[in-house]
């Protein structure tokens, strides 16, 4: 009896002193194994009587248990312990930098035409194309432009150099020569993405980059253009007023945009108008729903029956409207650019300052951008 | 084009405030783009009268005054020798900006004496070009009302006239839309004739009807030319024109009151007695400049000293006025008359000419000789053909009131160019057009208050209005006098949007290419479509037909034929700034020739690798970083498979880092890697740069499917497995080579096959090299037995033995 309470105390004593896993195993195997000290008794229980085996029996297996419980209890205390070393000697700094990774912007302007484009596809227009080289006719006289006129003065026109037969194309100086093209039946072989003569009803837009020989601080010799064109049979005035309100309303994302109508002259629309909208400029920049100023934002009209003549439709038949919006200026006066000249610059800490996110997509859920 | 409110009233019965005017101009179509007030500019001056002046101690020609002014009474040194006790006159007060001098009175003494405040001449209130004194004013102004009001300035309207508006060019051409607005009413314009009191001596002959189709003319003599009466001036002055004596000022001043251009000849120099308008005499204007063959004596260039003191060379296609039996030029028609006849305070006998000049002539003349003067931007845009004769007899009447004397009968040669034809106009076009509800008398009433006959269905527009051609035009007149904002607000009828969105799939990919390389971290650009041509001719590009005729400036003069350039430039521009480490894109054309077929768009990305240095050594090579990118975006526009070709890129890339992305042997969709140093060089950029181009026009187009119904996904229920394969190559041999024959020798088991490692080095032996292929194997239908495993490594081998010679690494 006294020896096995010696035993065990002295194992016990033995297993809590164990400095380190090894120590632990060489005990355990003094103790446990195969001649390990308990190991012996448990083996003497067979030589013992019954009734010594009765009250030994118990004694030498409580012993065993009692031995075998407190090393598994100092192996998980050190395993534990191992562990917590291992990983204190693991630990970095999370405050180092993460590998750079850059973060890309779309132009505002590319966003502004994406912006428009899914407003007019709302009301089923579809994109039309055209090339920026144009010719004369294209640009100018199908226009209802004369040869000549002053009207072409106004637009500073960039020539491309005369061909052997002197004539000589132009850089498109609005998205107007596109309604030639979706409007006239030609038989000259171009690619798929230019516009050909369509069938009326039309509804498109036409978003590209025009050209003016002008340069200061509000005029670029590239900037970008929205054109529309609605051709139809009972197409008038009122739609074309409920069209560009109703644009406007949904691009500014504001409410109580006031605009207004007023005539102007444009020799490819009769009647021609221009829209203005209501906004304040005494804070130094434009606030687009508020004040007593007036700011242009849209040329339009109805298309001048000579240029549904010129395009082969039958102005007794055909009518509709045109617009033509100013992109990069619509797209400074919503976002607050306020040099448009920056807009072409390419200067990275512009684009990631006025550029937008890749999920910024126009989305009737979320908004515009 | 600039007016007045009173200048408005002689032809508009209204009360209307400027305001009103300006609104209701604005509104039917007259753009006003200022309206200046010289009241404000003048707000610190007032009337004053001078109660005391004296002889300044120390300096002979200045006066000191003592003034009464709103102020109370001032001593006020003055040096004008017509500062008297008891004129009423004009002060300003220290502190005072002096428009006229550009200065800021100051309490300072002049010659030892104080002057507290200034009296001013009209030149000072910049009223008149000169002056000579100090203004002198009606002595029942009372001290302290306003100089604007003393001297009746007025706020000065400023518009834009649109081409086809030249009737706006004169003040009753306002007053006649405006009263149609509504805006008061239109007074009467008619101009009673002068009868003459002799023949007129000057005879006019027309040699070229075409560029001058009507002239009229007559004498006037025994006049007395001079400065022009002050009310005359006053007018000139306002609206910003310089006067210059009586018989011109009257010339100007009907040209801006009904837009009639006149012109005046002094008599006495003129050679001969009868005026020649024909064609000048000179070279094409659109003829070569130089040529060596000699000039023909008949074709003797001729040239003319205009009014402006200025020498033009007259050319074929301007019309000339002449005199001496037509040899002598004596004016360009329509556009500035000649210095030897012009009229000077001496002039007692002058010969009034009022004509019309081919509208696209005189414009030309204008462009050609860069003359901009108020009659060539009249006659340019085109003048009322219906008004020549009473311009005319307008003119003769001032002339006579003004400077007195005896006119001749009126010539007249040729006739006036036809009027308007009538107008077939259904009332209803109004409504069709503009849905605009109008009854017939007030569409009938707006036409007739601007001019139009009407007369049943036929309509015939005022000889002022040669812009109105059918009946779209009417329509316009009637909206624009109604109001815009009377128009009614009517949605679009729905149309039925083609299912699966309005875009084209060429256009939804490059607005996918956008968000897609937005999302690999580029950031987008838009740069000019031209460049230099020297930068052009790097890439390319530089043909004779992109060249532009008229650059904005010549380092803008050629259509680029692509956009690397634009891009290499614009990162250079930033690593300038300090902004070396840049990634950017562009989506936009160019142009490989001056057809629609020529031009193309494409995706353009750049990445100027200064990554900042990292703390823990990592790093991707941003060559195959970019070519990460690249991939990912065709993966986006759903690009077919591609080959690599590698050595066969244009010219502008590093001809060892650089390849091509290609759809079959001819078509290249893409090219990718680093811009060759000598680009870089002579773009002034320092490199390395990487760059790839991708021509969506490369791309297949494929069918717009309004719902991209998936292909039915088979999983394989059996474990993937993976073998690993060390070859031998020549090391010419391509990766990729390799990996496309791997892949292809079993389609069905195997899912892909990588190179996992490059091995060049001892035990390889002299230009060959290693690449360790893992392959991926994807059983479909059962699990492989070690067997079938054994056949499909021997195929893998074979295949990559036969496709590029490649032996398994012993």
């Amino acid at each position: 009896m006294t020896d096995l309470n010696t035993l065990k105390t002295d194992l016990i004593a033995q297993v809590d002193a164990a400095p380190d896993a090894a120590a632990l195993e060489a005990i355990r195997i003094s103790a446990l194994g195969k001649s390990g000290q308990i190991s012996e008794l448990l083996k003497s229980l067979g030589k013992m009587s019954p009734d010594e085996r009765r009250e030994q029996g118990p004694l030498i297996n409580g012993l065993r248990d009692a031995v075998a419980a407190r090393l598994a209890e100092r192996k998980a205390a050190m395993d534990a312990a191992e562990l917590d070393r291992r990983l204190a000697a693991e630990s970095v700094d999370l405050s180092l930098p993460a590998p750079p990774r850059r973060r890309g912007s779309v132009h505002p302007t590319m966003q502004v035409m994406d912006e428009m484009v899914s407003i007019f596809a709302e009301m089923g227009f579809s994109v039309a194309e055209g090339p920026d080289i144009e010719t004369d006719f294209n640009n100018f006289t199908a226009l209802n432009f004369p040869p000549k006129h002053p009207a072409r003065e106004m637009h500073d026109t960039f020539f491309m150099a005369p061909d052997e037969a002197g004539e000589r194309k132009v850089l498109r100086t609005h998205t107007s020569p596109v309604q030639v093209r979706v409007m006239r039946q030609i038989n000259e072989k171009v690619p798929a993405w230019v516009a050909t003569g369509q069938e009326p009803p039309i509804r498109v837009v036409v978003p590209g980059r025009t050209y003016r020989c002008d340069s200061d601080a509000t005029h670029t010799p590239m900037f970008h253009q929205m054109e529309g064109l609605v051709i139809d049979k009972a197409v008038h005035m009122g739609h074309l007023k409920w069209t560009l309100e109703t644009f406007i309303s949904r691009f500014f994302e504001t409410e109580g945009v006031v605009s207004r109508f007023r005539p102007h002259h444009f020799p490819f629309t009769e009647p021609s108008a221009e829209m203005d909208v209501q906004c304040d400029r005494s804070g130094g920049d434009i606030k687009i729903g508020q004040g007593t100023d007036w700011l242009e934002v849209v040329g339009c009209g109805m298309v001048h029956p000579n240029v549904l003549r010129n395009c082969g439709l039958d102005p007794e038949i055909w009518q509709g409207f045109a617009f033509g919006f100013g992109v990069d200026r619509l797209g400074m006066l919503k976002y607050g650019m306020p040099d448009l000249r920056d807009m072409f610059a390419g200067d990275t800490r512009w684009l990631g300052h006025y550029g937008f996110s890749p999920f910024a997509a126009p989305n009737p859920a979320t908004g515009l951008s | 084009m600039k007016f007045t409110l009173s200048w408005l009233k002689e032809h508009l019965e209204t009360q209307a405030t400027v305001d009103q005017v300006v609104e209701a101009m604005t509104m039917a179509g007259l753009e006003v783009e200022h309206v200046e007030n010289p009241a404000a500019k003048l707000a610190a001056f007032s009337v004053a009268k001078i109660v005391e002046a004296v002889q300044h101690p120390n300096a002979d020609r200045l006066r000191v005054c003592q003034v009464d002014t709103r102020d109370g009474r001032k001593e006020i040194v003055c040096g004008a020798p017509n500062a008297r006790v008891g004129l009423t006159t004009i002060y300003a007060p220290l502190g005072a900006f002096v428009p006229g001098s550009g200065i800021t009175l100051e309490a300072r003494p002049v010659r030892g004496v104080v002057s507290n405040g200034m009296l001013c001449s009209a030149s000072e209130l910049e009223t008149a070009e000169e002056s000579d004194g100090i203004l002198e004013l009606p002595s029942d102004l009372a001290v302290g009302t306003s100089a604007a009001e003393a001297l009746g300035l007025e706020a000065v309207i400023d518009f834009e006239v649109t081409p086809n508006r030249p009737d706006w060019l004169g003040v009753v051409g306002i007053a006649r839309d405006l009263a149609a607005a509504g805006l008061g009413t239109l007074k009467d314009t008619a101009v009673d004739p002068v009868k003459g009191a002799f023949p007129c001596p000057v005879s006019v002959r027309l040699d070229s009807p075409e560029a001058c189709p009507i002239f009229a003319g007559r004498l006037i003599r025994g006049v007395k030319n001079g400065p022009s009466p002050a009310w005359l001036q006053q007018k000139l002055i306002s609206i910003g024109l310089r006067p210059i004596n009586t018989l011109v000022d009257i010339t100007n001043l009907i040209s801006y009151d009904r837009a009639r251009p006149l012109h005046v000849y002094d008599r006495a120099k003129m050679v001969g007695d009868v005026i020649v308008a024909r064609l000048g005499v000179g070279r094409d204007a659109s003829a070569p400049t130089h040529t060596d063959e000699p000039t023909p004596a008949q074709h003797r260039d001729e040239q003319l000293i205009a009014l402006d003191g200025k020498t033009y060379d007259i050319t074929s296609e301007m019309c000339v006025i002449a005199d001496a039996g037509g040899e002598r030029p004596v004016g360009l028609g329509g556009v500035m008359g000649g210095e030897s006849t012009g009229c000077s305070e001496d002039t007692t006998e002058v010969f009034v000419e009022s004509a019309w000049f081919d509208p696209i002539r005189t414009a030309q003349t204008g462009r050609t000789t860069g003359i901009t003067s108020d009659a060539q931007y009249r006659f340019a845009r085109g003048v009322d053909p219906g008004f020549v004769v009473d311009g005319l007899e307008l003119a003769t009447r001032l002339i006579l009131e003004l400077c007195g004397g005896e006119a001749s009968e009126v010539v007249v040669a040729g006739a006036a160019p036809a009027a308007p034809g009538p107008i077939s106009f259904d009332r209803s076009y109004v409504r069709q057009l503009t849905g605009l509800a109008l009854s017939d008398d007030r569409i009938d009433q707006i036409l007739r208050d601007l001019g139009f006959a009407v007369d049943g269905s036929s309509v015939t527009p005022p000889t002022w209005r040669r812009d109105v051609e059918g009946r779209a035009d009417l329509v316009e007149e009637v909206a624009r006098i109604e109001g815009y904002d009377a128009l009614p607000i009517e949605p679009l009828p729905d149309m039925p949007r083609p299912a699966g969105g309005v875009l084209s799939v060429r256009q939804g990919r490059m607005r996918t290419a956008r968000r897609a390389m937005a999302a690999l971290g580029y950031a987008e650009t838009v740069s000019w479509s031209f460049l230099p041509r020297s930068a052009a001719r790097l890439f390319g590009g530089g043909g004779d037909a992109l060249m532009v005729a008229n650059p904005i400036s010549a380092d803008l003069d050629c259509m680029r034929p692509s956009v690397l350039p634009n891009l290499i430039e614009a990162a250079g521009r930033n690593a300038r700034k300090g902004f070396a480490d840049v990634a950017l894109f562009e989506i936009g054309p160019i142009y490989r020739g001056d057809e629609p077929a020529d031009q193309s768009v494409v995706v353009a990305g750049l990445i100027a690798p200064h990554a900042p240095r990292r703390w823990d050594g990592g790093g991707d090579d941003p060559l195959f970083a970019l070519k990460a990118d690249l991939m990912a975006l065709l993966d986006e526009l759903g690009a077919p498979a591609l080959q690599t070709a590698q050595g066969s890129s244009s010219s502008w890339w590093h001809p060892g880092r650089s390849a091509r992305l290609q759809l079959g042997p001819k078509t290249i969709v893409a090219e990718f890697g680093e811009l060759h140093p000598q680009v870089l060089k002579a773009l002034d950029v320092a490199g390395p740069v990487l760059a790839f181009e991708l021509n969506f026009d490369a791309l297949p187009e494929g069918k717009r499917k309004a719902v991209k119904t998936k292909a039915a996904l088979s999983l394989s229920p059996h474990m993937p497995l993976s073998r690993d394969f060390a070859f031998v190559v020549d090391e010419a041999v391509a990766a990729g080579d390799l990996i496309r024959a791997v892949a292809g020798a079993d389609k069905a088991l195997i899912a892909q096959a990588r190179v996992f490692d490059v091995y060049r080095g001892p035990g390889l032996g002299e230009g060959v090299k290693s690449l360790a292929v893992e392959v991926l194997v994807q059983p479909q239908d059962h699990t492989l037995a070690e067997a079938e495993i054994e056949q499909l490594s021997a195929k893998v081998v074979a295949a990559a033995a036969k496709a590029v010679g490649a032996k398994l690494r012993s």
